[in-house]
């Protein structure tokens, strides 16, 4: 066993039928960090919603634009990051929907649960290379029953499917 | 697994037994459709049974939300039942458990609605 990162890196084209790609990838990614099923649950929502920002907000649902995924499972935590090809957005500014005025709308709840879910969560906009959304989970080390520098696999998804 | 739906009438409270996924795009989309048709019809008492919906994502909750306000404006009422812990979970967290009427019995349910 190394101390060496496992990583999994995936490009998909902005389309939302790549969810289903994804939670499969966070299936694997979850089992690989010795995560629990609350915690994959969390970690599957995060990435959800992040990357139906990234294809919404960001990439505005252009098809010729991509979403850069990349997941790295180290010791003891879990650094996932969504990058588009947006113009970013400050995430101070996002209206908290737990506030009674916005309590009853429909959208914009996104954010506020990647928040509550991860352990970390930064934007990072990145001046003509677009938005990446930096999210961490804190791993128990004891728990990983694959790790290691072996693991790593690099995979490109722009299906037309 | 996709979002189904059956619909069934208990005295005056329309139960709709939802199972699947509540999630953007097939789910939500029916779920609208799904309570729209129903105050077409002037079904205004809706109670929705989420026990066997496996997945709900922010759109879902969107959808919920959604549907409570459509019928409230109609002078109905929207109440839900049977809600799994991951549903229970994030209506918790999204501090909407306050706003809907959640049951886990659903007699009681039905009850309710002529309180």
């Amino acid at each position: 066993m190394t101390s060496e990162p496992s990583v999994v890196e995936v490009t998909l084209e902005s389309d939302l039928k790549q969810l289903e790609l994804v939670e499969e990838i966070v299936r694997r990614v979850s089992a690989t960090a010795g995560l629990d099923e609350e915690s994959e649950h969390q970690i599957d929502m995060a990435v959800r919603e992040a990357l139906i920002n990234a294809i919404w907000h960001g990439n505005k649902n252009d098809a010729a634009k991509s979403v850069w995924l990349r997941f790295e499972i180290s010791k003891d935590r879990l650094e996932i990051r969504v990058r588009d090809q947006g113009n970013g957005f400050n995430p101070a500014e996002v209206p908290n929907p737990c506030l009674s005025e916005n309590l009853l709308k429909f959208s914009g709840r996104g954010i506020f649960l990647i928040r509550t879910f991860m352990d970390d969560f930064q934007v990072k906009c990145l001046p003509g290379a677009g938005t990446e959304v930096i999210m961490v989970k804190r791993l128990d080390p004891a728990r990983q029953p694959k790790l290691g520098g072996t693991d790593r696999e690099h995979e490109s998804h722009n299906s037309t499917s | 697994m996709s979002m189904k739906a059956t619909i069934r009438q208990v005295d005056s409270v329309t139960v709709i037994d939802i199972s699947g996924r509540i999630t953007l795009g097939e789910g939500c989309t029916q779920l609208r459709q799904i309570v729209r048709d129903q105050l077409a019809k002037g079904n205004k008492r809706l109670l929705l049974n989420l026990g066997d919906v496996s997945y709900i994502d922010s759109s879902g909750i969107g959808e919920l939300v959604s549907g409570y306000t459509a019928v409230s404006n109609q002078g109905g009422q929207l109440k839900l039942l049977n809600l799994t812990k991951k549903v229970h979970d994030l209506l918790q967290i999204t501090k909407l458990y306050t706003v809907f009427d959640v049951h886990d019995d659903e007699a009681k349910a039905i009850a309710s609605f002529s309180a």
